[in-house]
């Protein structure tokens, strides 16, 4: 009896697992699991409750933005202000605070400069029709120096009255001995997820990526969307630039240098392709994950940390590399 | 009652004249096969039904009532659907996703409503079987083949009551099977009661489906005859200009 109509419509040409298994996040989760395997039987120190507490909150910083930056890559955008960004929230949050301001107030001035931010480069983006490098770029720039112009270039470190509310949102431990930017990240991770997953603006995220084209004509806001994405992703470097802030108990004008690099890299660890269309919360996280256990464990292990760049921009080739290979053999 | 009238319908750009007072009109259950050299003004003339562009001069009325579109979202509000000839498809996307992608099903209460994703696989996956087409509504659109791209694109315009469906060039990029059958999803959309304009350059998928032809040449109609009192030769004279006008 042949198959019927039905039988075939009802069908779906990949299973459940054998989609997980060919996904590149799962490979890398599987990597970052190896590695934690491999250092607590090779080293003394990375398996001890003190170690851990530091890798999980290293991971937060880079994780929180990267969760942001996921979403502008995969409508196939890229947003090079994240470190700079970092900077002047930060720098706006330790400035409005130590002129006596409460951490309400700074709080909601730092997420203002971030939303603000980020809808003048989702218009320029989407409405005028700049390319996100140049735009993003050009922020790089001005952020990091309105920060200098904010603070004459000073290290911020008294917070007035709040100040020890403020570290103790950074760098306390309320929920059973977690660091609290894990629990922050933990929840962004998935809130991202399930936008992505369940809501309808995730799918115009993904279709956009996708075929920009097509959104536009099957009725998409894709201009709208594209305005949303860019504010998510600075308001996601303003946050991690809050809970940075708090952990660390003062500001300087470098602090996220280079951020950026980081961010992106954790993200096409984790699997997003930068020509748009693909990436997950899951893997912004996976990916920043990896990056992480890497620089912690050469520390360990005794290797000079001059060394530490060339494992991370291997771990980018070979994250990738593998993807492609992959698809290589199936178009075969 | 035609469902579609167009009457002494214009469109120019500038000093550019694309479409010259055209009038025809459809009947329900009709194909009707639009064919012209490329700059004849069928494109144009699409995108007026489409919402795309307003006409100069004219008018177009649906079931004996006026029809004014300024936008592809009113088009499709008055039960007007375009296939576009790029199919408009997101490759990253499921079947059922690129289906009803911008009119998705949710549930919910109020702001909170989530993506129902087994009522959209379950329609598009009933949309598919009155399609006769093997296409599974869970798959992704990258792995499909031209004709189950076809199909995709084609289920679209079942999400609503249609009662015109304009389709710009669908047979151009694909195999010669797939051909076939792209002109039974056709057939079966009339057989639905749906006028299907089929915008093409391929003489035998007009004369394999169409009832009726119209055809273009320097944005005018040239030609508006039944198929069968017409024939590829006549048709292609008409296109190439070789015969000026028939009645």
């Amino acid at each position: 009896m042949a198959i019927t109509l039905d039988q075939t419509i009802a069908h779906k040409q990949q299973s459940w697992l054998a989609e997980k298994l060919s996904s590149q996040t799962f490979w890398v989760l599987v990597a970052v699991i190896l590695a934690c395997i491999f250092l607590s039987f090779a080293t003394d120190s990375f398996a001890t409750s003190k170690n851990l507490y530091n890798i999980t909150r290293n991971v937060t910083f880079v994780a929180i933005i990267a969760l942001g930056m996921t979403l502008v890559i995969i409508t196939g955008g890229i947003d090079l202000s994240v470190g700079s960004v970092l900077c002047l929230c930060s720098m706006i949050l330790g400035v409005v605070m130590h002129a006596g301001y409460s951490i309400e107030v700074g709080i909601a001035a730092s997420i203002a400069t971030a939303l603000i931010i980020g809808a003048c480069h989702g218009l320029l983006i989407a409405y005028i029709g700049m390319p996100p490098f140049v735009v993003t770029l050009a922020t790089l720039s001005i952020a990091r120096s309105l920060a200098m112009v904010a603070s004459g270039n000073t290290v911020v470190f008294q917070f007035g009255p709040d100040h020890d509310k403020l570290l103790a949102l950074g760098g306390g431990a309320w929920f059973f001995g977690i660091a609290n930017p894990v629990v922050y990240m933990v929840v962004l991770a998935l809130l991202t997820g399930f936008i992505l997953r369940w809501t309808r603006f995730g799918r115009y995220i993904y279709a956009i990526g996708g075929n920009e084209h097509a959104a536009v004509l099957t009725g998409v806001p894709v201009r709208q969307i594209k305005v949303a994405v860019y504010m998510i992703s600075s308001l996601s470097a303003g946050i991690a630039g809050i809970i940075q802030t708090g952990w660390l108990g003062a500001i300087t004008t470098n602090i996220g240098t280079g951020l950026e690099l980081q961010v992106i890299a954790a993200a096409v660890i984790g699997g997003a392709a930068l020509a748009g269309g693909v990436g997950t919360a899951l893997g912004a996280i996976v990916g920043a994950a990896l990056i992480e256990v890497i620089r912690n464990s050469l520390g360990l292990l005794g290797i000079n940390a001059f060394w530490q760049g060339c494992f991370i921009g291997g771990a980018i080739l070979f994250a990738v590399l593998f993807d492609r290979m992959r698809k290589f053999r199936q178009s075969e | 009652m035609a469902v579609l009238e167009l009457t002494n319908i214009s469109k120019h750009f500038g000093a550019i004249q694309a479409v010259n007072d055209v009038s025809f009109s459809i009947e329900a259950g009709e194909v009707v096969g639009l064919m012209g050299d490329n700059g004849a003004g069928k494109s144009t003339l699409v995108k007026m039904i489409a919402g795309n562009f307003s006409p100069s001069h004219g008018t177009m009325r649906m079931d004996g009532a006026e029809l004014v579109l300024n936008k592809p979202v009113e088009a499709r509000r008055h039960g007007i659907e375009i296939v576009h000839q790029d199919l408009a498809l997101c490759d990253n996307l499921t079947a059922a996703a690129n289906v009803f992608l911008g009119r998705e099903i949710r549930r919910g209460v109020g702001p909170f409503r989530i993506l129902d994703y087994a009522s959209m696989y379950k329609r598009a996956g009933q949309i598919f079987a009155e399609l006769k087409s093997e296409t599974r509504p869970r798959d992704l659109v990258k792995q499909m083949s031209g004709g189950q791209r076809q199909a995709v694109a084609i289920a679209r315009t079942r999400l609503s009551e249609a009662k015109i469906v304009l389709m710009d060039e669908p047979t151009a990029a694909i195999s010669v099977r797939q051909v076939a059958e792209v002109l039974n999803l056709i057939r079966h959309l009339r057989d639905q009661g749906i006028a299907v304009v089929l915008i093409s350059h391929r003489m035998p998928d007009v004369f394999d489906v169409a009832d009726r032809v119209i055809v273009m040449r320097r944005g005018r109609k040239v030609a508006d005859k039944r198929i069968a009192a017409s024939s590829p030769e006549e048709v292609t004279g008409l296109i190439t200009g070789a015969i000026e006008q028939v009645a």
